[in-house]
């Protein structure tokens, strides 16, 4: 038995070029970590991205890596785990690659549900071509490309996730090591495509427009964290809870105290409660918000494949097709 | 009685509705002439529309079959037999046949309404229009529906049997019998009894016609001597077939899967609809979302240690052009097949052309050469199929094979060959050293400049690829100015290397010096070739077009004048201009159909009789 790899075995000599105080290095950080506790092994496991600022991530992960091009990391990791269903295939991608010119091959990865982790790297801006509004840009965001404030409605990655048919979608913030090593986890051990929406800061372009629910200090109350099959609550001591309006089907803010029972149960193959959780605002919903087992692609691919791409047969039973005939 | 008329080659055309049926009367009397050992070429002639409006002239479906004892390579320039379903049909056809053909006409079909919906003002049988032609009208329609009404079908159930009646007076006309036929009907409608039984009571009933035809004149019966083939197993087959059979062959001779993906456009996707037949033989289609994704895909499946392929037309192939360039940088070995169709854009999807080669020599971003191979008839699919998947794994470069819509259809006889025969397909094995493993993938081969091939799952050899530059030897990303110099020569450089492994030129017909030479490519080897055996001209066929092959530029200086005939502009002149310093005269045609044998002896006439220098 070779030796239990550490978050170090992960890490590879090149220099990280993230700009410093990016949320990047702490994502790194959480994928080394959750990669070693995982017990995977580094030659299995292959980091595919596209292009933009979160797509150099497999620059610096010890296993193997393909930079691609833009959007298209989805497709390309799609034929690998096609050709070799035994790797741990990854994607890394950003808000621009993934949603905006690789939205086709998001949705179709989603909806065909083939075996690969996609952690889409969402700091509604980009940010490798300095600065410009991105399809997650909130209305208004004023940019290089939106001097006056930009005016497209943005794309919620989550609706658009359940839209394609995703099995599985969860949410993360950069720096909060231990919800990442969660939703890593759990995203390794699904069978088919998982999602991880990752909440990442970009210092440079668009600081902190995640802060109304990533400032530590009062996260207790701007936060959600999801367990399957646990009441959903949240706040200073736990308090508060969320509850179903069934008037209005809203969720709303009660207090847990006072009507525990009306309290929501985390059911993460509700997928009409997870919508309703992917639009809640505050607190904003984290953690697995949406799970529902199923059988990968390239399970089906290769249970109806003839020969589960082996060559039972040689050319030679095929040439000759359905009629020939001989000439002395 | 009729008379037997003994004919070397004869060309036949069937036209009528595309819902008629037309292309399976055509390829199933095209397997029973291969059975007869007899040589042919088809061209299945079709519109874009699935089920155009029934009647009109650009509803019109056909299929063109020349047969003889051989050698055959073209569909023929002017039919010797018309069997027109409607008028539209007629009208459509009747300007292509030889004076004097015969045409076969179904009367029932000759109605006011129909007469109008192809433009007729008068009855083209009574109005002396057909006076140069032997016609041969008969209530086909009329007669097919009478011979199934035994079955209880409905008026247009029964009607849709006519095809096969039809083809029953065809066999008896090439004194052929219904085996091969009813075989394949059996196997065919094996679901729907009725429909098989009908249909097999249509083609004999129209079998039993010819006999005692009551027609307004009579049917020749025609004979026609096998050709003289090389001795061997034969089958009747299109490019697609050719092509996908070849992939798959080439997965064999390799020893690896392939994994073909794509996404479906005309008139690439036979190919797809072959190969997703083939996995016994280890060969997976994926279908992509589109065609950025399909190559993608491919590319994901090389880097995974598969053989990566995707096909496409023009259109398609114009997005996957970002990839190419990918799989160039990450030196992975991929193949791109383009079946091209007439352009731009949309263009003319079922109609031929072979105007995407500056695209495949020259149409990247930035120095992306990548070697450009091209089939030249149905059956060489098979070995172009495999010797662009030898180049891909030697160099560990993306190929681009080039075909067309063409190729794509016709049928033609091949010789079954012998794949355990074939030399088998290698790569560049992982260097056993102590250097980093981001070091030994960059370690190339110096004679291919091909990179070993590592993949993903193999133990202690994790490194990095993607498309951003990268140094020469250690592999990782560099943005220094000498070494992107260096790079991009390498890049050239290996692809210069394939002339290195190629075959020299061979003059294809004809002697090695001279007044004229023709320089072809692609699908209009059949026409030139019979062009320069009626004219004794000397012709060269390119099947390497990127790099050429090392000796040609001394073929052609032997030469007083090089033609170049083909379906484009003057895309090949160009190139010859480009790389060798030729002077060819071009002679471009672009119609969205095959070049006639007669255009091309006219044009090489022309330039010989002219003062020689």
């Amino acid at each position: 038995m070779s030796e239990k790899l550490t978050a170090k075995d992960f890490t590879t000599s090149q220099e990280v070029r993230w700009c410093p105080g990016c949320g990047d290095y702490a994502i790194l950080k959480s994928v080394t970590k959750a990669l070693a506790d995982a017990g995977a092994s580094r030659e299995n496991t292959a980091f595919i991205s596209g292009i933009g600022c979160a797509s150099r991530f497999p620059y610096y992960v010890e296993t193997y890596g393909f930079h691609t091009i833009h959007g298209r990391a989805p497709a390309v990791a799609t034929g690998l785990k096609l050709a070799n269903p035994e790797l741990d295939v990854w994607v890394v991608t950003g808000d621009g690659d993934s949603l905006s010119i690789g939205g086709n091959h998001l949705m179709h990865a989603l909806r065909r549900n083939i075996g690969i982790k996609i952690l889409l790297f969402n700091n509604e801006i980009y940010g490798l071509t300095k600065g410009q509004y991105s399809p997650t840009s909130r209305v208004g965001t004023t940019s290089p490309s939106s001097p006056g404030g930009s005016f497209d409605t943005p794309i919620s990655p989550g609706q658009f996730a359940l839209g394609s048919g995703a099995k599985f979608y969860a949410r993360g913030v950069d720096t909060d090591k231990a919800g990442m090593s969660d939703v890593l986890q759990q995203a390794h051990a699904f069978e088919g495509t998982s999602l991880i929406e990752i909440f990442q800061n970009c210092i440079v372009y668009n600081e902190d427009v995640f802060a109304s629910f990533t400032d530590r200090k009062n996260a207790a109350n701007t936060q959600l964290h999801l367990k399957h099959g646990e009441p959903i609550l949240f706040g200073e001591n736990k308090g508060k809870g969320i509850q179903l309006n069934r008037d209005t089907l809203e969720l709303e803010v009660i207090d847990a105290s006072e009507s525990p029972d009306d309290v929501l149960v985390h059911d993460e193959a509700n997928k009409t409660i997870a919508r309703l959780l992917i639009d809640l605002h505050t607190p904003v919903a984290l953690g697995v918000i949406y799970r529902q087992p199923s059988v990968s692609y390239e399970y089906t691919f290769y249970a109806h494949h003839p020969s589960r791409m082996k060559r039972t047969k040689s050319i030679g039973d095929f040439i000759k097709g359905p009629s020939s005939w001989s000439v002395e | 009685m009729n008379k037997n008329n003994d004919v070397e080659s004869i060309v036949v055309r069937l036209a009528g509705d595309s819902g008629d049926g037309i292309q399976l009367m055509g390829s199933q009397f095209a397997v029973s002439t291969a059975l007869a050992g007899i040589d042919f070429a088809t061209f299945p002639d079709y519109p874009a529309e699935i089920r155009a409006p029934v009647g009109t002239t650009f509803g019109v479906s056909a299929y063109q079959i020349n047969l003889g004892s051989g050698p055959i390579t073209t569909p023929g320039d002017t039919p010797d037999v018309l069997v027109a379903f409607n008028p539209a049909a007629l009208k459509v056809s009747l300007p292509l046949l030889r004076r004097g053909a015969v045409v076969v006409i179904n009367n029932n079909s000759f109605t006011d309404r129909n007469l109008t919906k192809a433009g007729y003002d008068a009855d083209p049988r009574d109005d002396g229009s057909l006076s140069d032609y032997q016609v041969v009208s008969g209530d086909i329609g009329r007669l097919n529906l009478e011979a199934v009404k035994e079955f209880g079908l409905s008026k247009s159930e029964g009607g849709r049997c006519k095809n096969f009646w039809a083809l029953g007076v065809l066999l008896w006309m090439f004194d052929r019998d219904l085996e091969s036929v009813e075989t394949w009907a059996k196997r065919r409608l094996a679901g729907k009894p009725t429909m098989r039984d009908a249909n097999i009571a249509a083609l004999r009933a129209g079998h039993a016609f010819g006999e005692t035809a009551e027609l307004s004149a009579s049917l020749p019966q025609i004979s026609i001597a096998p050709a003289k083939a090389e001795p061997g197993e034969y089958r009747s087959i299109t490019g697609a077939e050719a092509l996908a059979l070849g992939l798959a062959a080439a997965g064999e001779l390799a020893d690896k899967p392939v994994m073909f993906c794509s996404y479906p456009i005309t008139p690439a996707t036979p190919l797809l609809h072959h190969l997703a037949r083939l996995g016994e033989v280890g060969v997976g289609t994926f279908q992509a979302e589109d065609e950025i994704a399909a190559i993608c895909a491919a590319i994901g499946a090389s880097y995974g240690g598969v053989i990566g392929v995707t096909s496409s037309s023009g259109p398609g192939i114009a997005l996957k052009t970002e990839a190419m360039g990918l799989a160039v940088n990450a030196e992975l070995p991929l193949v791109i097949v383009n079946w091209q169709r007439g352009g731009p854009s949309t263009g003319l999807p079922t109609k031929t052309e072979q105007s995407d080669l500056y695209q495949a020599v020259y149409g990247r971003n930035a120095d992306t050469p990548i070697p450009v191979l091209a089939a030249s008839t149905s059956g060489d699919c098979f070995e172009m199929a495999i010797e662009a998947v030898r180049i891909a794994l030697r160099h560990m470069t993306p190929v681009i094979l080039l075909a067309d819509g063409y190729l794509s259809n016709a049928a033609e006889p091949w010789r079954i060959p012998n794949v355990s025969t074939l030399q088998p397909i290698v790569h560049q094995p992982v260097p056993d050293s102590a250097e980093s493993p981001q070091r030994r993938a960059f370690a190339r081969d110096a004679a291919s400049l091909g990179r070993p091939w590592i993949t993903p799952g193999m133990p202690d050899l994790m490194h990095r690829i993607g498309g951003i530059e990268k140094d020469v030897t250690t592999g990782h990303i560099s943005y220094d100015a000498d070494n992107h110099q260096v790079m991009t020569d390498l890049r050239m450089a290996k692809v210069d290397s394939v002339a290195n492994f190629i075959p020299e030129q061979e003059m294809t017909f004809g002697s090695d010096s001279g007044d004229l030479v023709i320089v072809g490519w692609g699908s209009t080897y059949g026409p030139i070739y019979q062009a320069a055996r009626t004219t004794d001209a000397s012709y060269i066929h390119l099947r390497h077009l990127s790099p050429l092959p090392k000796n040609l530029g001394a073929l052609l200086s032997r030469f007083d004048k090089v033609l170049v005939p083909e379906m484009n502009t003057g895309q090949l002149s160009t190139l010859l201009r480009d790389k060798l310093n030729a002077r060819p005269v071009s002679f471009p045609k672009v119609t969205g159909q095959p070049f006639l044998i007669s255009e091309l002896v006219e044009k090489i006439e022309a330039m010989t009789k002219g003062p020689t220098s």
